[in-house]
């Protein structure tokens, strides 16, 4: 399964590229992510529970940066393990350019998945993948855009802004 | 008119009562004192090497009573394969262990890699999550093609290759089918794809292990349809048990289809476990494990050459098939696509030079093995798609190519070493115009058309090889079996008879129709009789059920044993009356002196033989209990007509199947309403393959038909109301009741009529459509027509 689109996020480049390498960011834009810790250097470390189709699990799993050239380009790869559920793996090629509104963020994501993912999941497992992909860049986006925003994100009209305003309120 | 109860009779099938009312007892149904559970932690890649596997996070859940691992099988054999195939050089087979445990590499996803036994499904369930295991994937071997490349991943690092075996049949023939095909008129070629099937019989499978210290017996209650077979192949090959200390009991057991015949390796597992842990160990496997546990069915990729002279006569038929194994060899496997197909090729024709060429590749996926039909739908799926292309591409009428190429005087020794011993092929053809109504099909294409709609007929010869298997003959061909069957006939003191087969019962309604045959031979009601079966401490050894064989091979061993109990009966009647042996007969259940009024019940004469008072103690053992084996002296060769009517929607490449007509020649017939009923199904699973059924493996050996949502069975909805008939009957010559089999026939005969069916209609739309793949799904259907308007501009 593959799958690519890009952004363009209202911020400089080194903030993007910043964020990028954020746990703490990444942690508020992988759906379902409850943990995430470690540095780009080392990996980070995920706990992430999704539910594809009708198989519910808890993935844990690692993410690895590669390939790194600030502020422009990064592989991010990771795997993660469902237990009975199977396993997830994938890459993204994410770059980064500058343009006249900020920066624009270009991902090709491939994704696998295996075990009882595969089995029952196969039909939605591409819509699925879609999916998430479109929520954490959309919610990338709102996390990096966010310092541009007033300071009374609970009364903002989008409710992921006003989240993100929590958690950079919180961190 | 058949007699209440005896052969002919469509008598209702006793056994449906407690089936239908809930009151069967299936293995699932066992529950032993002190059962464990066990659950299978299966690969979910399709190969990879195993690091390590950490057992101490799970044993320590609550519950668990151990983790099993390969480790823990050290010494025992590995699953084992039932076939040796030998290749075109001489050389016999690659045959790889099949390990009960995954040692070293897992080789499809589903391959067991360990084992948690504990006091409840729930904890076993639970403490496999905690169990850690580090697998390196590699890439896989998925598609049979790239599989047998120089590079291709390895499934076994142990063989040189992927390649199994490479088959030729008959080698001496190779060169004579090329010339032959050089020198043709006409050659017709087809490639095409035999669709991987997944068997799913209602009941998933289960083991029940149980060890008894004290006798140091062992029980397994396993779904199968031959547990003498599972008790040989396990005892003997894989946990050195002998077989006195080893009872296998295969109760009701809900459809088997073929994949409830090879030995798996759960049975070992819980035989073996339930003595290490002196606790009974049972497993069920849900569906989802039997996606990628059972064996599948099918998976051939051929490409066939069918020869003819200038008047339309078969000259030679080559062809050349990849059978897919799967990564390991399941019991039957490598049979399926040379003896059980090879052999079938001639089909009704008297094709006289045919050449078959099969290799057989080992792949990261499940194990592939005998499912409905076994090697013979994948024969005759090829034979009657190129005998219609051919007739196509030719100009003439699929009816005459065939009638003229038929075989009419038997015997027929074919080129293919089989020799049909009955048969009559215009008659099944006739039976099936007539039925089919054909002659009024111009009529019902115009209304279709009218209605923007294609209409479409298809016709299908087929032939089989059933009553599987004269024993030195199968021998000869790499059998590590004999392909007997056997029969204890006990008649009890008050005149009932237990019929003890070797025969298994999971659906064919033999509780029924082997009654139904005592009752005729000896003229008591059926209520009188009892077959026993599916318990090797019960039952002598037997064969079990598969290849279309109960009736014509158990049930003439059960013929052959009631004989003998008449024979002896008769010695006891003659003493009773006073009378020469050669003077009694039996009819209606009383014995007569001939030409005389005088008469003795079969009662009296059972009571005699067990209260010897007034007996001839000094020529007649007391008792009456005979057993018999038998042996066929060849296969049976059932034969019919298929004729299958579509519409498709050639906006959406929606096919309809409108009406289906089976002209069947099973010989005679013992149950005529059950013989309908095997056709009713077996044509549905054909149509099943031919309209939806498939076994879709990603390009990373992930299995992505794994459930219902995204296999599709047919539903009575897919399929038409069927009519099906039996009265071609032209009976077998060599065995005693003169039958030939009907389990199998549906399915064989179906996919290729529903394929020419659909093709035929295409064709009268204009669409020059050569051939689409099973299963004929919509988007198939539609992109052939896309293709062919596309062509045509």
């Amino acid at each position: 399964m593959e799958l690519s689109g890009r952004r363009t996020i209202e911020a400089p480049r080194e903030e993007v590229w910043a964020a990028i390498l954020d746990p703490a960011v990444l942690k508020r834009c992988v759906p379902g992510c409850t943990e995430m810790t470690g540095n780009p250097d080392d990996g980070f470390e995920a706990t992430v529970v999704q539910k594809v189709g009708p198989v519910k699990a808890t993935f844990k799993g690692n993410i690895v940066l590669a390939e790194m050239q600030a502020p422009e380009r990064v592989r991010i790869t990771g795997e993660g393990k469902g237990g009975a559920a199977g396993f997830a793996k994938g890459g993204a090629d994410v770059t980064l350019s500058e343009d006249a509104n900020g920066t624009v963020l270009e991902y090709d994501v491939e994704a696998k998945v295996g075990g009882k993912l595969a089995q029952l999941g196969g039909r939605v497992i591409d819509g699925f993948a879609k999916k998430m992909a479109d929520q954490f860049f959309t919610n990338f986006k709102n996390v990096v855009e966010g310092p541009a925003e007033d300071d009374a994100p609970a009364e903002a009209p989008e409710a992921k802004k006003g989240w993100f305003g929590r958690g950079k309120a919180a961190s | 008119m058949p007699k209440d109860g005896g052969i002919g009779d469509s008598t209702r099938r006793r056994e449906d009562i407690r089936f239908l009312t809930g009151a069967g007892r299936y293995s699932d149904d066992i529950n032993v004192h002190g059962q464990t559970y066990a659950h299978f932690v299966r690969s979910d890649v399709a190969h990879g090497r195993i690091r390590s596997i950490d057992v101490a996070g799970a044993e320590a859940m609550p519950g668990v009573l151990k983790v099993f691992t390969s480790k823990d099988f050290e010494g025992a054999g590995g699953v084992p394969c039932g076939w040796l195939i030998t290749s075109r050089d001489g050389t016999p087979m690659q045959e790889p262990k099949h390990p009960i445990l995954a040692e070293g590499k897992v080789r499809h996803v589903g391959d067991p890699i360990a084992v948690v036994v504990a006091e409840t499904k729930a904890q076993a369930r639970d403490a496999a999550d905690a169990l850690e295991i580090d697998i390196e994937m590699l890439d896989a071997a998925c598609d049979m093609k790239a599989a047998l490349e120089d590079g291709a991943p390895r499934v076994h690092d142990d063989l040189s290759s992927n390649l199994c075996y490479d088959w030729g049949f008959v080698e001496d023939n190779r060169e004579a089918v090329d010339e032959a095909i050089k020198a043709a008129a006409h050659v017709t070629t087809l490639e095409l794809v035999n669709n991987r099937l997944v068997a799913n019989p209602m009941e998933p499978r289960v083991a029940i292990g149980e060890y008894n210290p004290a006798t140091d017996e062992h029980t397994l209650y396993t779904t199968s349809q031959n547990p003498h077979v599972i008790r040989l192949l396990m005892g003997a090959f894989v946990l050195n048990i002998p077989e006195h200390k080893l009872r296998v009991v295969a109760p009701d057991v809900g459809g088997g289809f073929g994949t409830k015949i090879f030995h798996y390796a759960e049975e070992a597992f819980v035989t073996f476990a339930a003595k290490a842990l002196r606790r009974p160990v049972k497993w069920t496997s849900s569906r989802s494990e039997a996606f990628m546990s059972d064996a599948h069915g099918r998976d051939h990729v051929t490409k066939i050459e069918l020869a003819l002279d200038a008047d339309n006569n078969f000259t030679a038929l080559r062809t050349t098939t990849l059978a897919n194994m799967g990564a390991y060899l399941s019991t039957f496997a490598p049979s399926v696509p040379t003896w059980l197909h090879g052999t079938l090729m001639a089909g009704n024709y008297k094709t006289p030079l045919i050449y078959v060429n099969v290799k057989a590749v080992f792949t990261n996926t499940v194990p592939v093995d005998a499912y409905r039909g076994a090697g013979r739908p994948e024969a005759t799926f090829q034979l009657e798609r190129v005998v219609d292309k051919a007739a196509r591409e030719l100009g003439v009428s699929p009816v005459e190519l065939r009638r003229q190429n038929f075989i009419t005087a038997f015997p027929y020794a074919t080129p293919v070493a089989v020799e049909y011993d009955t048969g009559n092929y215009h008659a099944t053809m006739d039976k099936l115009l007539e039925l089919s109504d054909y002659s009024g099909f111009e009529t019902r294409a115009t209304d279709s058309k009218s209605r923007g709609k294609l209409r479409g007929f298809g016709i299908a010869h087929y032939i089989e090889a059933c009553g599987i298997a004269p024993s030195n003959l199968v021998g000869q061909l790499g059998a590590r079996a004999g392909l007997y069957e056997s029969a204890t006939v006990r008649v009890n003191a008050t005149g009932s008879i237990s019929v003890m087969t070797g025969s298994h019962s999971h659906g064919q309604g033999h509780e029924t129709t082997f009654a139904q045959v005592i009752s005729e031979m000896i003229g008591i009601d059926a209520s009188q009789v009892d077959i026993v079966h599916g318990d090797t401490a019960r039952t002598p050894m037997g064969m079990g059920t598969y290849g279309s064989r109960s009736i014509a091979v158990g049930g003439s061993a059960m013929v052959r044993a009631a004989e003998k109990v008449i024979a002896k009966a008769k010695r006891i009647a003659a003493h009773l009356m006073e009378a020469s042996e050669g003077d009694i007969e039996l009819k209606d259940g009383q014995f007569t002196i001939a030409g005389t009024d005088k008469s003795v019940a079969w009662g009296d004469v059972t009571l005699a033989a067990y209260v010897p008072h007034n007996y001839p103690l000094e020529e007649i053992e007391p008792g009456l209990e005979e057993t018999a084996f038998y042996d066929p002296a060849n296969f049976t060769y059932p034969s019919g007509g298929y004729g299958c009517e579509v519409e498709v929607d050639p906006e959406t490449g929606h096919v309809k199947v409108l009406a289906f007509t089976a002209a069947d020649d099973f010989g005679n017939v013992i149950n005529p309403m059950i013989v309908d009923g095997q056709v009713h199904g077996g044509v549905a699973q054909g149509i099943g393959q031919a309209m939806m059924e498939n076994c879709a493996y990603d390009a990373e050996g992930q299995l992505i038909s794994a459930s219902y949502m995204d296999y599709a069975m047919p539903r009575a909805g897919d399929v038409p109301m069927f009519t099906v008939d039996a009265s071609c009957a032209t009976p077998c010559t060599h065995n005693p009741l003169g039958v030939k089999g009907c389990g199998e026939a549906g399915a064989i005969g179906s996919p290729p009529a529903v394929v020419n069916a659909v093709i035929d209609a295409l064709q009268r739309g204009g669409y020059d459509v050569g051939h689409i793949d099973m299963p004929l799904i919509p988007s198939r259907v539609w992109q052939a027509i896309q293709d062919a308007t596309a062509a045509k501009r």
